[in-house]
């Protein structure tokens, strides 16, 4: 029973992803005053690239064509390590949250060997601006990771999540600066503004997009598609975290739809201030880019020293 | 997780509030602009003032209302007016001011929260207030002033420096112990006023002298002077 | 009591009535009127004191007892003969075009303002109250420092005021703490007082006290000088006009040790452990070392004697340090005749740089020929401050020599050492400068020599013997703050 429901969990995930990406699509063109796609705008483009034909370059090894698999296989793994709608399943409890930053290291490892491996100065130059951000992104993150497992005890999300719903409502400051100090991590590591635009193929600012320049077909879509989980899992991980009121504790079908029901409208209100936000910043220049994970690292980093300064203490 | 959940929201409100000084405190030395510099350290006063009302509140002190007031009056609008109408009247709204690696600054300033940390463990210890934790947080403060005063060069920035450090200061007389004497606080805020006034007047004086804020640029006293 | 309001009264309305009128050609009449009274009425409580013990005011605010009160009238004292030598020195200033008539306002009326910051510092019970006005002592001078306007002497304010600034800001830390140590045992709105904390103090937290002291000992210690917080002082002291030299050399570096040594009388009981002593011994040594070998080097002569002063800062800082009865008798002593000397120097050397219009050691030359007062006073001066007998400043350093070899005799050979390589250096440029063949077309300036030779005199006096009544007080002093009287010693 557990592990159905865990496995829908996964798939609901996995195939929610495109819609949270055509959501907040839909409202960044409301808010600048264009025309909105439709939100399921990105399944027909999905559905599109799955049916066109496969190029490869000539250029490439089996490491180019096994990439994409590798990225999706842990983008799912890693979705299914996430809460979504409820607590206590069993795919949680196997994986902790530092398997899940292990898991976006692989697929970003892979990543950037596949657009190494192609040899092209853009896949070179987008795996290195690549490296640059997540080396510095990832002690941020982690930062996070530990401070909200000191705060709860552990590293599992699951029992995480349950022990900060179990204490009711308390201003803990390290969440304050770990959740804002997430938030620049998961705009960096999901190409948002202002840190990359994954709309634009501009060859100075291009980091995700530089890497992925030679892949069509179903290839591109396993892709696209694994960026969209990674996004919805930052997403989630953000708000059921700091915000986990209303997530599923049982596995009743009237908890379960709570569940869902509580989690559409935090993502849904996230999105929509992501959009607001990209809306109103510009995107910065390349080299500012450490600055601001600088600064994301520097809230992780309070966040951490204001639990152990303020929240511990005897 | 335990110390927390011993206390109602207003006490958690002031933990938080007085993170966020810590925050502004990292905030001025990542602030380049002069006039975001004084706008900041304005932010700063407001938070201390809100801290300081809350703590009043709580801890049932009238007196801290008084501080709170004072400081909000000084801290959150005098000074940083008297800051403000400076840097404009110098015309320096507009300098950036290059300083040493910033990210390497911002590392230097948390290891300065952590030592802070160790300094004063026994003073924590030794408190029964809810408030104890802070204090270690007000020694950060005045530490960060000290490092901003050090890594920056222009005269604007390092007054703004020294009033974070005096704000650190009351700060940790808030929470340590409640605020001091009422003379003696009357006393303190009257030295700070004077001495934004005199670094005022001392500008006036420098920029007349060598035409230029910059404090590198005050360099003729040292000892391998011909 | 009303001796003591009015010691502090007096130049207080003296800054308020200067501040109105300081821009007159009577103002440096009136301020040496206020500092003559002001004089006088800090010896009637000097009096007081010396006949019915120590003096706590009501509602506790200020407190005098043996140790304060000589530091009292040693304060307006050497604020009235400054007085007297700044109205000659400051009217040379006036016709020579560096000071115009709303400067000499700021002046006297600051200069006033100071002695009164200065007093209350000394006057005070209450730790708060010291803090703010040693603040206000800084404030009081900064303006002062950079009376001149030149680019030197603006830079020397703006140190002096951000380094000192930085370094109060310690000491008030220190004393938030010592505040929460202290509000622990004893009520609220007693626990910043003295006596109060003098009392408790074993009964307060030793770790917190500890934590205290040290910020504090940062604190005021930047104000005295002590190394390596010691770069404001040759600067404020070189660049300002001679007397505010003279005054916060003689004066605010003594309240500032004075203020040191108060925080130590308070933390000695509470740890009881040494600490703080090592402390205190350990910058003090370091300061009267490196300031030694920096005199050397000096092309400035008033820099020149701010690097003395250092020395002899740290000397006393060590010896207080040290503690002990002996060692503390001989700081004290040392204190007093450090002043008065280090005061007089100061004048003679603003009169010799009146002389040669310029305070480049290479070009003070032949005074001794050009006005003969002038070098015998600064000829006298130094051999005073550099520990030639018959002068106090032998005695006393004496004193601490000797109770440094009973201590720690390991220390002494550096001591001595250190006295001599400052002899040297003092006179390898005083020498040329009292002696050396005297330019052509320099003659002498209007100089009033009384303060001079009154101080020099005192020194002397103090160094052949030194007066009952004072032995007592020093004695007393010592027993304050040592904890044990030297009386019966073979003084």
């Amino acid at each position: 029973m557990s592990w159905a429901l865990a496995l829908m969990q996964t798939a609901l995930f996995v195939a929610g992803a495109p819609l949270l990406a055509g959501w907040i699509k839909r409202v960044k063109c409301r808010l600048q005053n264009r025309r909105a796609p439709p939100v399921t705008q990105p399944y027909r483009d999905l559905v599109r690239l799955f049916r066109k034909e496969l190029l490869l370059p000539e250029e490439s090894s089996w490491l180019f064509r096994a990439a994409p698999y590798v990225i999706f296989g842990a983008m799912v793994l890693a979705a299914a390590v996430v809460p979504l709608v409820a607590l206590r399943l069993p795919t949680a409890e196997i994986a902790d949250v530092i398997v899940l930053v292990g898991f976006f290291a692989l697929a970003r490892f892979f990543q950037a060997l596949a657009g190494m491996d192609i040899g092209t100065a853009f896949g070179g130059m987008g795996a290195s601006r690549e490296m640059t951000i997540a080396s510095l992104a990832e002690p941020a993150l982690l930062m996070a990771v530990f401070t909200l497992a000191m705060s709860a005890g552990t590293t599992d999300l699951s029992v995480a999540i349950e022990r900060i719903l179990g204490s009711g409502l308390v201003i803990r400051p390290s969440f304050v600066f770990a959740f804002f100090g997430l938030l620049l991590v998961a705009i960096a590591e999901t190409g948002r503004i202002p840190v990359d635009n994954p709309a634009t193929h501009l060859e100075l600012t291009m980091i995700h997009e530089a890497m992925v320049l030679e892949y069509s077909g179903r290839h591109l879509a396993l892709i696209e598609w694994a960026s969209q989980i990674k996004f919805m899992i930052y997403a989630v991980l953000i708000t059921n975290i700091f915000l986990p009121w209303g997530i599923a504790m049982g596995f009743g079908a009237g908890a379960l739809a709570l569940g869902a029901a509580a989690v559409t409208v935090k993502l849904a209100a996230l999105a929509a201030l992501l959009a607001v936000s990209e809306t109103l910043l510009a995107k910065m220049r390349l080299f500012s880019v450490p600055q601001f994970l600088g600064f994301a690292y520097l809230l992780c980093l309070l966040g951490m020293l204001s639990h152990v300064i303020l929240e511990v203490g005897g | 997780m335990t110390g927390l959940r011993g206390l109602d929201l207003t006490q958690q409100l002031i933990l938080l509030l007085a993170a966020l000084v810590l925050f502004t405190s990292f905030v001025m030395l990542a602030q380049s602009r002069l006039v975001g510099l004084v706008r900041v350290f304005a932010w700063q006063g407001v938070l201390l003032a809100v801290t300081t009302g809350l703590v009043a509140h709580v801890s049932g002190h009238a007196h801290l209302y008084i501080s709170a007031l004072l400081t909000l009056f000084l801290k959150g609008l005098l000074i940083p007016w008297i800051l403000h109408r400076l840097v404009i009247r110098l015309g320096l709204e507009r300098k950036r001011e290059a300083d040493a690696n910033r990210t390497l600054v911002q590392l230097g300033g948390a290891s300065l929260v952590i030592f802070s940390y160790y300094v004063a463990l026994p003073a924590v210890q030794l408190s029964t207030l809810f408030t104890r934790n802070t204090i270690a947080v007000s020694l950060a403060v005045v530490l960060l002033g000290l490092l901003l005063m050090i890594v920056r060069r222009k005269a604007v920035s390092q007054v703004v420096g020294f009033m974070s450090m005096e704000n650190g200061l009351f700060f940790a007389a808030v929470v340590a112990t409640y605020g001091m004497p009422m003379v003696v606080e009357l006393g303190i805020a009257f030295d700070v006023l004077v001495a934004a006034i005199l670094f005022g007047v001392v500008f006036l004086q420098i920029r007349a002298s060598i035409d230029s804020l910059d404090v590198d640029r005050l360099n003729r006293l040292n000892e391998s002077e011909p | 009591m009303i001796a003591l309001y009015l010691t502090l009264a007096l130049p207080f309305a003296g800054a308020l009535l200067l501040g109105l009128i300081g821009h007159r050609r009577v103002a440096d009449r009136v301020s040496m009127a206020v500092s003559g009274a002001t004089f006088a009425a800090s010896a009637a409580v000097a009096v007081r004191v010396l006949r019915a013990g120590p003096l706590l005011s009501g509602g506790r605010m200020f407190y005098i007892d043996a140790f304060n009160v000589y530091l009292l009238v040693l304060t307006a004292f050497v604020g009235l003969t400054t007085a007297i030598f700044s109205r000659p020195y400051m009217a040379h200033e006036v016709r020579a075009g560096r000071v115009n008539a709303r400067r000499m306002r700021l002046y006297h009326s600051m200069y006033q303002g100071f002695l009164f910051t200065m007093l209350l510092a000394l006057s005070t019970n209450n730790l708060g109250i010291l803090w703010i006005a040693m603040e206000g002592a800084t404030l009081s001078t900064v303006l002062l420092v950079s009376l001149y306007r030149t680019p030197e002497s603006v830079e020397a304010a703006w140190k002096y005021f951000i380094l000192c600034g930085v370094g109060l800001a310690q000491a008030l830390f220190g004393t938030v703490l010592l505040y929460f140590a202290a509000a622990r045992v004893l009520p609220r709105d007693e626990a910043l007082l003295w006596t109060a904390l003098h009392a408790a103090a074993p009964a307060l937290d030793p770790a917190v006290v500890a934590l205290a002291f040290v910020f504090l000992l940062i604190g005021y210690g930047t104000k005295v000088g002590l190394v390596p917080l010691h770069n404001w002082l040759p600067d404020a002291h070189s660049e300002g006009p001679t007397p505010v030299s003279a005054i916060l050399l003689g004066l605010l570096l003594n309240v500032a040790l004075y203020a040191v040594v108060r925080m130590k009388m308070l933390v000695d009981p509470a740890l009881g452990t040494p600490l703080a002593g090592h402390l205190m011994m350990g910058f003090g040594m370091l300061s009267f070392l490196v300031a030694v070998l920096f005199l050397h080097r000096q092309r400035d002569i008033k820099r020149l004697y701010s690097y003395s002063s250092i020395e002899h800062m740290g000397l006393m800082t060590f010896a207080f340090g040290v503690g002990g009865p002996l060692a503390t008798f001989g700081a004290l002593l040392h204190m007093t005749v450090h002043s008065l000397t280090k005061s007089s120097i100061f004048i003679t050397a603003g009169h010799a740089s009146h002389i040669a219009g310029t305070q480049r050691i290479e070009r003070i030359r032949g005074l001794i020929r050009t006005q003969p007062a002038i070098g015998w006073g600064l000829l006298l001066g130094t051999a005073a401050i550099a520990g030639f007998p018959p002068f106090g400043v032998f005695t006393s350093e004496f004193l601490i020599l000797i109770a440094t070899m009973k201590a720690w005799p390991w220390l002494t050979p550096l001591l001595l050492l250190g006295l001599g390589i400052a002899f040297a250096g003092l006179f390898r440029h005083l020498h040329p400068m009292v002696y050396g063949e005297r330019p052509a077309g320099q003659g002498p300036v209007a100089a009033n020599m009384l303060p001079v030779v009154v101080q020099l005199a005192l020194v002397l006096w103090l160094g052949l013997a030194i007066p009952g009544f004072l032995a007592h007080w020093f004695d007393q002093a010592t027993h304050l703050i040592s904890g044990v009287a030297l009386s019966g010693s073979g003084l």
